[in-house]
């Protein structure tokens, strides 16, 4: 189930006063079961990209691969794509529409054309999988929290079981516990089931923490695609194009211009505070 | 001189059903005493849903008290006559960046407020043009703005407020719902009104990194305070914090991890250049 | 991109017509469609021809962009010629196919309404052209206010007319967010019969619905955070004032009138001028 894009391009009102080439040669292989992070400023394309990996954009030139087939074929079944591969917007509480969350939750179902019955148990598996409190399953979605009003609308996506999940700031507007929660239920799912997760963000520390492979895109091209330690290792470069590393990032180098002997790869707090009491060790055992 | 004061403030939201009736009650701000003073940068956090919004609707009288009283420039909210003297004393801005914007080209949305007032025609054009000067939007006077960014938004926004020469400003959450860049253009103005016009800067936020530069912070939680403080004074209260549902920066996080380690750091690290000095003493 | 869709489709530029007060133009335009309405003939339309060409050549808004403006109304032009050329008896007969037969009136007549209709078009355009959608309900307010002394609520009317306009462009990309949302999850909105069509609409209007009443609770609360109490007391940022120019296109304008129909109606000027 891997995905694939071979010299995608693609430009928004091509031959108008607001022609704007919005990606430039994507060549991008995402092989099953990877969790990504994409990263880029406003406008850098990242939005566009997702929408490319679902069939909701079409590339005005270029393939886009999903499980070896050409999803630009005659004949290939978008409607199927978009059950494999599940799209959850930003702020995805906007697309809540039914009279109770169960309902809502079974609308993906319904569109795969299965059976009532079959649809409220996908639709049960995949608010548990959120963490949705099944007290709340009848009532009204637009009665809930926000917090509450997420983990529906993703269960939305996740009850049709697609083996690619793909999410466009899922942290957006939430506060600091909120996002801990959904990354965390997010990096849960990735690693009880085999789904491939790919995960759009602004927030540098959140992606650090989670994934094992960062896109990071400028201005409709890949400007850096590795792991999150190589990525941030670039981060004068990042911040030429508008974005940031982790603020560890930033205290690993300062100490190490300060004449530390300590290694700049930590991204994450656990790993400064590792590497830094390593460090400091080191010094004293050094003196003594 | 004090900005704005609270005694025992008490709100209740009312549950309604479908025909109306009240059903219950919700206690959103549970008897809180603040006092704020003319020219200070105030933070106040809280998770979503710990009563802040609430409280800032208070300020401008868009909400006024169940029980208690709120003053704001010396007017008791609750007093209707001075309803308009409260709401221009004390300007609000928004969450959502679009939803607070009325004009369809960026200068009639920031002569709105003015237009409300009464204020005669010449001196609307002074006020707009100053305004937007003050948050760097002058050369985008003409646009749509619709075609603006988020933090572009939020800036028109904040001039639409000072056009009304406003002695406090109250932010609700402004940076919620912007991109890191955006977040750092509305902070920046924010930054410079307080230097140059002299006013009460009043910011909501769950994100600690935003009032770093504040004189005090307030922490709410269910409706109550539950910290005040100068940020280094709160800062350092890292579980606390999370307790609350809130989070301090990676530096403060570290910096608490390494204590907690057994190194000699000072509570309430701010930055970077501070935690980087505390290590290498430590060398 | 579909915010830059605006209702009317305003051409910017800098011309005589575009600095026109708004109440001139909706005015005129008014007065301008009705006397097409006055007179049937050849002479009348060159006059409406003369005025109109003149018009189109101060706007500076070039001429395709008017003709754009006929394209939805072809359908009404073609069913409007063909009903006239053949069923207006009249007249020497010019051709007849079974039952069906050209009359020398209906050719006439088809013609007539023909050149009414693409008159009326450009000419509503043009103003639309000229004329911001603001300084359009500008104009509707100030030209509208006596109606206050019978209650009618002029000045809310227009605010609602302009916070529409402005909100149109946000909730055209909000649909387009939701329908996208809603086919991710597998809906279908293009296959079925009318029936199955209007219900898979649900899933976009009731979400849709539900924000526009969410924007509608903010921005309210914006206003009157901003001190909106109403019309009253309120002073404007730009305040509609007529100038020299603006008298000058009204007398211009009742001057085409009155020679449209003098000599569209073929009134000999020696009865006007004792």
């Amino acid at each position: 189930m891997s995905i694939k894009l071979e010299h995608v391009n693609y430009i928004y009102s091509p031959e108008t006063a607001y022609e704007k080439h919005a990606l430039r040669d994507i060549c991008l292989e995402i092989p099953h079961g990877q969790f990504v992070g994409i990263i880029g400023h406003t406008g850098s394309g990242k939005s566009t990209l997702i929408q490319h990996l679902n069939g909701l954009i079409k590339a005005t030139d270029g393939t886009v691969y999903y499980d070896g087939k050409n999803i630009y074929d005659e004949g290939y079944s978008l409607k199927e794509l978009r059950s494999q591969v599940g799209l959850v917007f930003q702020y995805p509480e906007h697309q809540l529409f039914e009279v109770s969350v169960l309902k809502d939750v079974c609308f993906g179902p319904h569109n795969q054309g299965l059976s009532e019955p079959e649809c409220e148990k996908r639709a049960k598996e995949a608010l548990e999988l959120v963490g949705f409190p099944e007290k709340y399953y009848d009532q009204s979605p637009f009665d809930l929290s926000g917090g509450q009003k997420r983990r529906a609308a993703i269960a939305g996506v996740l009850a049709m079981r697609p083996k690619v999940l793909v999410l466009d700031e899922p942290t957006a507007g939430l506060d600091p516990k909120g996002r801990d929660d959904i990354l965390d239920q997010i990096a849960r799912l990735h690693s009880q089931t085999d789904m491939t997760v790919i995960l759009v963000s602004h927030s540098m520390e959140d992606i650090a923490k989670y994934v094992e492979r960062i896109i990071v895109m400028n201005k409709g091209s890949i400007m850096f695609d590795d792991t999150p330690k190589k990525v941030f290792s670039h981060y004068r470069e990042l911040e030429s194009v508008g974005l940031a590393a982790p603020q560890v990032t930033y205290i690993m180098h300062a100490l190490k211009e300060k004449g530390m002997p300590v290694s700049t790869a930590p991204t994450t707090v656990e790993e400064a505070a590792d590497a830094i009491m390593e460090s400091l060790k080191k010094e004293n055992r050094e003196i003594l | 001189m004090r900005m704005i004061q609270t005694k025992d403030l008490v709100f209740d939201y009312q549950q309604r059903d479908e025909e109306g009736k009240v059903i219950g009650t919700h206690r959103a701000i549970n008897e809180v005493d603040i006092d704020i003073y003319k020219g200070q940068f105030i933070g106040i956090l809280g998770h979503n849903g710990s009563g802040k919004s609430t409280l800032a609707k208070h300020m401008n009288a868009l909400l006024v008290p169940s029980g208690g009283t709120m003053w704001v420039d010396g007017k008791d909210t609750k007093d209707e006559d001075q309803l308009w003297d409260v709401r221009q004393a004390a300007g609000m801005v928004f969450q959502n960046p679009d939803n607070q914007i009325i004009g369809t080209v960026v200068e009639e949305d920031v002569g709105f407020g003015p237009e409300n007032l009464g204020v005669p025609t010449a001196d609307i054009w002074k006020r707009v043009e100053d305004s937007l000067k003050s948050v760097g939007m002058l050369e985008y006077r003409s646009h749509s703005p619709n075609k603006l960014s988020g933090g572009q938004k939020q800036r028109v926004a904040i001039a639409g407020v000072m056009a009304m020469r406003p002695k406090c400003i109250v932010l609700d959450e402004p940076t919620a719902m912007l991109d890191p860049n955006g977040r750092k253009e509305v902070l920046s103005a924010v930054e410079e009104l307080r230097e140059k016009e002299q006013v009460t800067v009043i910011l909501i936020t769950h994100y600690m990194e935003e009032v770093i530069g504040a004189d005090k912070i307030f922490v709410m939680d269910q409706g109550n305070i539950v910290m005040e403080g100068t940020p280094g004074e709160i800062f350092g209260q890292v579980d606390k914090l999370k307790e609350y549902r809130l989070d301090v920066p990676q530096v403060t996080r570290l910096a608490d991890k390494l204590k907690k380690r057994g190194l000699d750091i000072p509570d309430g690290i701010l930055s970077i250049e501070e935690l980087v000095d505390e290590i290498c003493q430590l060398n | 991109m579909i915010r830059d869709i605006t209702i009317g489709q305003y051409y910017p530029a800098d011309s005589v017509l575009h600095r026109l007060d708004p109440r001139v133009k909706v005015v005129c335009t008014l007065l301008y469609l009705i006397s097409l309405f006055l007179f049937k003939s050849v002479p009348g339309y060159t006059v409406a021809l003369i005025f109109l060409g003149g018009c189109i050549k101060m706007s500076k808004v070039p001429f395709k962009f008017i003709v754009r403006g006929l394209k939805p109304i072809i359908m009404l032009l073609m069913i409007t010629v063909i009903f006239n050329l053949f069923l207006n008896p009249g007249g020497a007969i010019l051709w007849s196919f079974w039952k069906l037969a050209i009359t020398e009136k209906g050719v006439r007549t088809a013609v007539y309404m023909a050149i009414r209709l693409i008159f009326l078009i450009m000419g509503s355009s043009l103003m639309t052209f000229t004329t911001t959608p603001n300084e359009l309900t500008d104009a509707i307010e100030k030209l509208l206010k006596p109606l206050n002394a019978i209650r009618v609520p002029v000045h809310e009317i227009a605010m609602m007319m302009s916070i529409a306009l402005r909100f149109i462009p946000i909730l055209l990309e909000e649909t387009d967010k939701i329908m996208k949302a809603q086919i991710a999850r597998g809906a279908d909105l293009e296959s079925g019969n009318i029936i199955q069509k209007a219900k898979s609409m649900i899933p976009i209007l009731v979400p849709l619905f539900v924000s526009a009443f969410r924007r509608a609770g903010d921005l309210a609360m914006a206003m009157e955070a901003r001190c909106y109490r109403g019309g009253d007391g309120r002073t404007k940022m730009k305040p509609l004032a007529y100038k020299c120019r603006d008298f000058a296109a009204y007398a211009v304008t009742i001057g085409y009138v009155i020679a449209a129909v003098l000599i569209g109606r073929n009134i000999p000027f020696q009865i006007w001028f004792f």
